[in-house]
């Protein structure tokens, strides 16, 4: 077992180290970052002597050395435009991210899980048909036209809730939260739904599904026969057999949910990690790009390990062909 | 027990929350702008957006009023009193927002920070001008040649505290490539009306009041929030749904919906910025042609070709909706008194066929074009326009139209100007036709100086040259735009350039606001009024 995570631990290394090799090779097709830092009577001298000092100008294996050695030391540098540590952005945006990625996550299992249900219960009535119907558009509709789709509704039309920002945030040593505000709270309606929609919609298919599947079984069967009341059947038994799958993909999609919020954070303004890429991006921010897709490489590998830790906890036969593969 | 005492610090957390709100009577103004302010130090980053948000905090010796005219500022009044010696008398009783009064120390030591490694704003004061302090409230400006204009971008040039600076570890700006935060980044300390009470870069910027500021405002104002929002349609969707009373700028295709909304009003007038094509005139071979061994644009009349063949009525009528003044010079009117001598020639693609037949290319040629997509109002559209009108006198553009981070890694100097034909807007910054002159129309060939730096095409009159140099030191009014006026003959004679338009401003504003729109774009928080 330990022989197990110390591999992919090993793994894991590498493939952050793969991430950062092919950031880095493509941050040069991103732009030339220099012109983004200065204004239009930069004089061309002091253009040059910005790249020298920033170390444009190094080959690429030296600049990409360079950075590696820092990162290892926790010095992620200072961005281009800001002119902070990125280490400090980063963690100045991430509460916002991972709150907005966690409300999006229980809005998707909650009302996915119950969606699912209804429908497989009452496969037949008109709401489940319409609810299947409004599944394939959350599935198909890009993210981006969801959340001006809601804004425009919501915001514009009916006045309810905010188009844009996070509200008013309270601070919790350094987490800054906008779950203790009203303004926070509407706030978060809107990006939540929109990024967890498509989540959402999976999850409710895939329960549908599982439902239906284990509804059919013998179990369910006798214990229908043995007389043991309709709820307790549906959401004693048979529920609780579908939920294995529906957590572990939950879990899983938890990464990509913080990875592709940036979508949803560009719409709503949303100030988190996401939205702070894509203006990176647009700028040529070199360090803050190569620190945020490390993050999110790293993020990537830890859900991966701790989903492949919990398997063997879950289920020990798993724990023992695991350790003879080790 | 854990959980109890979580939720008690919670409820002191809401509880905090709910008190720390503004009081009901605080009238607040909420902006939005595309873009980020990236830092509060003030000689950072020369851009129209920051300077602006800055000037609510900072102030200069001077400034300009609503219509651009140099005002007093931090000086209550300057002389010349000798061709090159200039003496600003400075206001008295005038305090930073720290509480220490402001004294010829900083103006002295603002004009050595300003001019250090790491400004952006160097050029906002000769080099060679020493600024000396004669008392607490006077100072020279002692200068090598005479400048008439050496005071016109004193406003933008903010004055900042010796000690503060000097006490925070920022006595310099903070260079791109720095390795260690600035204090002056996150921070403010100027004398103006307004103080920067939060500055989250690229979320929120919150200004309140300056209430012990030493003029007249007249802002109702106790409060202004900024924020980014990058995206247009949120952006439209704010100020439509009331959460932003001002927005810039104002997508075209959304000016419609605003006008129209019961809510908002557009606030539309021509901008400083000007537009124009510019040609490769340098090379024996232009890079992106099918024309070998030759240059087509050396020839003055397929340049003139070029220009009939654009038809700039159209451009403004369809492209930019009507949101565009064509434009004759290199130059805005506003800032230019005698723009109005020339007139934009009208498209004539028949003569611009003859001119092109004469010069040698009677099927025309292929060319490649530069354009930036998300620089300029519509840059990328204009650009198309323009290649399927040139298409109708025979000349093929291919366009490469890309993001401004891959447009000017591509055309600057630091590539070797690797274009053949660009898209490009300028707006001087001194306000002032000398600098047109010498960054866009003056020749690159003297590699002593910068003249010409920003020539993309390499355009180049030695005659323009030399009048540019008279116009820099001429004092006498009249004979200085007659000798601009000359200048701008010569540019439009040879058509080094191509202009096109001056774009307009589009400021989305709430009708419970009363704000003032200076043709510079700055928006200014002393000029804004809500009702309450």
């Amino acid at each position: 077992m330990i022989a197990f995570i110390l591999r992919r631990l090993a793994q894991s290394i590498a493939v952050l180290l793969t991430v950062g090799l092919i950031a880095f090779a493509m941050f040069r097709f991103a732009g030339d970052p220099v012109n983004q830092i200065v204004s239009q009577d930069t004089p061309y001298e002091q253009r040059m002597q910005i790249r020298r000092d920033l170390g444009l100008d190094d080959p690429f294996p030296v600049q990409f050395g360079r950075y590696v050695a820092r990162a290892v030391r926790g010095d992620y540098g200072i961005s281009y435009q800001f002119r902070q540590p990125v280490s400090d952005l980063l963690k100045e945006r991430m509460p916002a991210t991972l709150e907005l990625a966690l409300a999006a996550t229980l809005f998707a299992l909650s009302f996915g899980i119950l969606m699912g249900v209804f429908s497989a219960l009452k496969r037949d009535s008109a709401l489940a048909a319409l609810l299947q119907t409004v599944s394939l558009v959350g599935v198909s509709l890009p993210t981006f036209l969801i959340g001006i789709l809601l804004i425009y509704l919501f915001s514009v039309t009916l006045g309810w809730l905010p188009s844009y920002g996070r509200g008013d945030t309270v601070r919790l040593g350094w987490w800054s939260t906008g779950l203790l505000t009203s303004s926070g709270l509407r706030a978060l309606v809107l990006p939540a739904i929109t990024l967890g929609l498509f989540q959402m919609t999976l999850i409710m298919r895939l329960v549908r599904a599982e439902m239906l599947e284990v509804l059919r079984t013998d179990y369910i069967r006798f214990a229908r026969a043995r007389g043991i009341r309709t709820s307790a059947v549906h959401f004693g038994h048979a529920l609780k057999n579908t939920l294995v799958p529906v957590i572990t993909v939950a879990g899983l999609q938890l990464g990509s949910v913080i990875a592709f919020s940036i979508i949803t954070e560009t719409v709503f303004q949303w100030p988190g990690m996401g939205l702070l890429f894509v203006q990176s991006v647009q700028n040529v921010d070199i360090p803050i790009m190569a620190a945020y897709l490390l993050l999110v490489a790293l993020i990537f590998v830890v859900i991966n390990l701790a989903v492949d830790i919990l398997y063997t906890v879950v289920d020990p036969r798993l724990g023992s062909s695991l350790g003879r593969a080790a | 027990m854990a959980m109890r005492f979580g939720f008690g610090t919670l409820a002191l957390a809401v509880a905090a929350a709910i008190g720390s709100a503004a009081p009901a009577a605080a009238v607040t103004f909420r902006y939005a702008f595309v873009g980020d302010v990236k830092s509060l130090d003030p000689y950072t980053l020369k851009e129209t957006f920051a300077i602006a948000a800055q000037g609510n905090a900072y102030e200069g010796l001077t400034t300009r009023d609503k219509d651009l005219n140099i005002v007093p500022s931090l000086a209550e009044r300057w002389e010349i009193a000798e061709p090159t010696r200039w003496r600003f008398y400075l206001r008295k009783g005038v305090k930073f927002h720290d509480g220490s009064d402001f004294t010829a120390d900083d103006v002295v030591f603002s004009a050595n920070r300003v001019r250090a490694t790491g400004s952006d704003f160097a050029s906002n004061l000769p080099k060679d001008a020493e600024v000396v302090k004669v008392d607490d409230h006077t100072v020279d400006f002692k200068l090598t040649s005479p400048n008439p204009i050496l005071h016109y971008q004193f406003d933008n040039w903010y004055i900042m505290s010796k000690k503060w600076s000097e006490a925070n570890g920022s006595a310099n700006p903070t260079p791109a490539s720095a390795t260690t935060p600035s204090y002056a980044a996150l921070h403010e300390n100027g004398t103006g009306p307004f103080i920067i009470e939060s500055h989250q870069p690229g979320v929120k910027t919150v200004f309140k009041r300056n209430p012990n500021y030493w003029g007249k405002v007249e802002s109702n104002l106790d409060e202004a929030i900024f924020t980014t929002i990058n995206n247009d349609a949120t952006r439209v969707a704010a100020l439509l749904s009331g959460e932003v009373d001002w927005m810039d700028p104002v997508p075209l295709q959304d000016q419609q919906r605003i006008a129209s909304s019961s809510n908002a009003v557009m606030m539309t007038g021509p901008e400083l910025r000007t537009i124009f094509l510019g040609m490769d005139q340098t090379r024996d071979e232009l890079l992106e042609s099918n024309v070998k061994g030759k240059n087509p644009f050396k020839d003055q009349r397929v340049r003139q070709a070029l220009m009939l063949g654009i038809d700039e009525n159209v451009i403004k009528a369809r492209v930019m909706r009507n949101q565009a003044t064509p434009s004759a010079l290199m130059i805005a009117p506003q800032v230019f008194q005698l723009a109005g001598d020339f007139t934009r020639p009208p498209a004539d693609p028949e003569r611009a066929k003859k001119l092109l037949a004469d010069a040698g290319y009677p099927n025309g040629f292929e060319v490649g074009m530069d354009c930036p997509n998300d620089r300029y109002v519509n840059d990328e559209a204009i650009c198309q326009a323009v290649v399927s009108m040139l298409s109708r006198i025979g000349v093929k553009v291919n366009l490469n139209a890309q993001p401004k981070a891959k447009y000017f890694a591509k055309v600057l100097r630091a590539n070797g100007y690797s274009t053949s034909l660009f898209l490009l807007g300028w707006t001087p910054a001194t306000n002032d036709s000398h600098n047109v002159l010498f960054e866009i129309m003056g020749c690159r060939t003297d590699p002593k100086t910068s003249r010409g730096g920003m020539n993309l095409g390499g355009y180049c009159n030695p005659k323009l040259d030399e009048l540019a140099d008279q116009v820099l030191v001429e004092s006498d009014t009249t004979k200085r735009n007659g000798l601009i006026k000359q200048a701008f003959q010569i540019g439009v004679e040879d058509v080094g350039y191509i202009p096109l338009h001056q774009q307009a401003l589009a400021w989305g504003v709430s009708k419970k606001v009363k704000l003032t729109q200076r043709p510079d774009n700055q928006l200014l928080l002393k000029w804004v009024s809500k009702e309450p």
